[in-house]
């Protein structure tokens, strides 16, 4: 009896609702990147600019990445440095 | 004046070639003088959904490459006086059209029909571009279904971008298209209703097409809906939607939910 009041309950509400939510969110930030021209991409080519400046890098090692949270978003830069690099600064100093 | 209209989605298996084989000959039926350019190079549908598939010689890359004259490569329909298609070619790749023979083609021909629609590819890429960059007006077809509406969002985005029309700063005027419908079940909120579709998509709404079995059985025989069964209710939508293509104030028909009798159900029939 409670299982049948549950479904008749749960038919009223379909997930046609969660599939407007989702969408809505979800498009609200798409069109906010379409208008901006690939910001990760000139993130990415002026950060490894500016190093480059001062170490040898495999520009295939720099990696940027944003993570977009509620409140708060991250922005992740995860340049991988070769080991040679500590020994030349050594010599440098 | 003629008319270049794009039928576009992004989302493959949306209705896209069915529903540009209905709205043309639901054109042409109106006597209007009508073709139907498939752009989906490699892989042509278009000529099989309007039973033009034996009668395929010359196609639209060959047009461009000037190996055969426009005259050459348009097909009249056996049914409509004043509807034409203009099939893609099948071997080669979509890299073979190019920006320039495209512009050439539907230049060419303005000058000689009324309609011009373009049956764009799925997906983003060189052929949907090319099929959408020299239209003044496109329909967006969608399913009420969540990645064929972003992808829909997507394609607006595009229209508003990569168009002729767009870059020149004018307007292009679009046309939300709903296909697969079913009143039953967006009304128990298992599908998004056309509400939520609008609201989203922010643009007009030119028609709803039910989810029919009419369109399978058309497609099945090589006969756009409209012609086929023209008292089905896809195929009255679609003539409804056509009309407002013309510029015609139409009132729109919602789908009514197509119940299944009490012997139906008993027998295991499918409604019709």
């Amino acid at each position: 009896m409670s299982m049948n009041l549950f479904n008749l309950l749960r038919r009223r509400t379909g997930s046609a609702p969660v599939a407007r939510e989702r969408l809505q969110i979800l498009l609200a930030h798409e069109r906010g990147l379409r208008s901006q021209p690939d910001l990760l991409g000139i993130l990415r080519e002026e950060i490894l600019a500016v190093v480059s400046r001062h170490i040898v890098l495999d520009p295939e090692k720099v990696i940027v990445r944003m993570d977009r949270g509620d409140s708060v978003s991250t922005l992740e830069v995860d340049i991988e440095i070769p080991n040679s690099f500590e020994k030349r600064l050594a010599v440098a100093s | 004046m003629a008319k270049v209209l794009v039928v576009t989605s992004g989302k493959g298996g949306v209705g896209k070639t069915t529903s540009t084989a209905a709205l043309g000959a639901a054109l042409a039926q109106r006597g209007e003088k009508v073709v139907v350019v498939d752009f989906d190079v490699g892989l042509r549908n278009l000529d099989l959904i309007m039973g033009a598939e034996r009668r395929v010689v010359f196609d639209l890359i060959n047009v461009a490459q000037g190996v055969a004259k426009l005259s050459q490569a348009l097909i009249r329909d056996k049914r409509l006086e004043s509807l034409w298609l203009l099939p893609a070619s099948q071997t080669r790749d979509k890299d073979a059209l190019t920006d320039e023979g495209v512009r050439d083609i539907i230049a060419d021909l303005r000058t000689k029909f009324d309609w011009v629609i373009c049956d764009s590819p799925a997906g983003i890429e060189r052929g949907a571009t090319l099929a959408m960059r020299y239209a003044d007006e496109a329909v967006v077809v969608t399913n009420p279904e969540v990645s064929s509406v972003r992808d829909a969002d997507r394609i607006i985005g595009m229209l508003d971008s990569k168009t002729v029309k767009a870059e020149k700063g004018e307007q292009i005027k679009k046309h939300v298209l709903i296909t697969r419908y079913d009143t039953g079940r967006a009304a128990r909120g298992e599908m998004l209703n056309i509400d939520d579709i609008l609201e989203i998509l922010a643009i007009p709404l030119l028609g709803i097409i039910p989810e029919s079995q009419d369109v399978l059985k058309a497609s099945n025989v090589g006969s756009p809906v409209t012609l086929n069964n023209a008292a089905s209710q896809p195929a009255r939508a679609y003539i409804d939607a056509a009309r407002r293509l013309g510029g015609e104030t139409v009132d729109m028909m919602v789908p009514t939910e197509q119940r299944r009798g009490f012997m139906d159900r008993l027998l295991g029939r499918r409604a019709a």
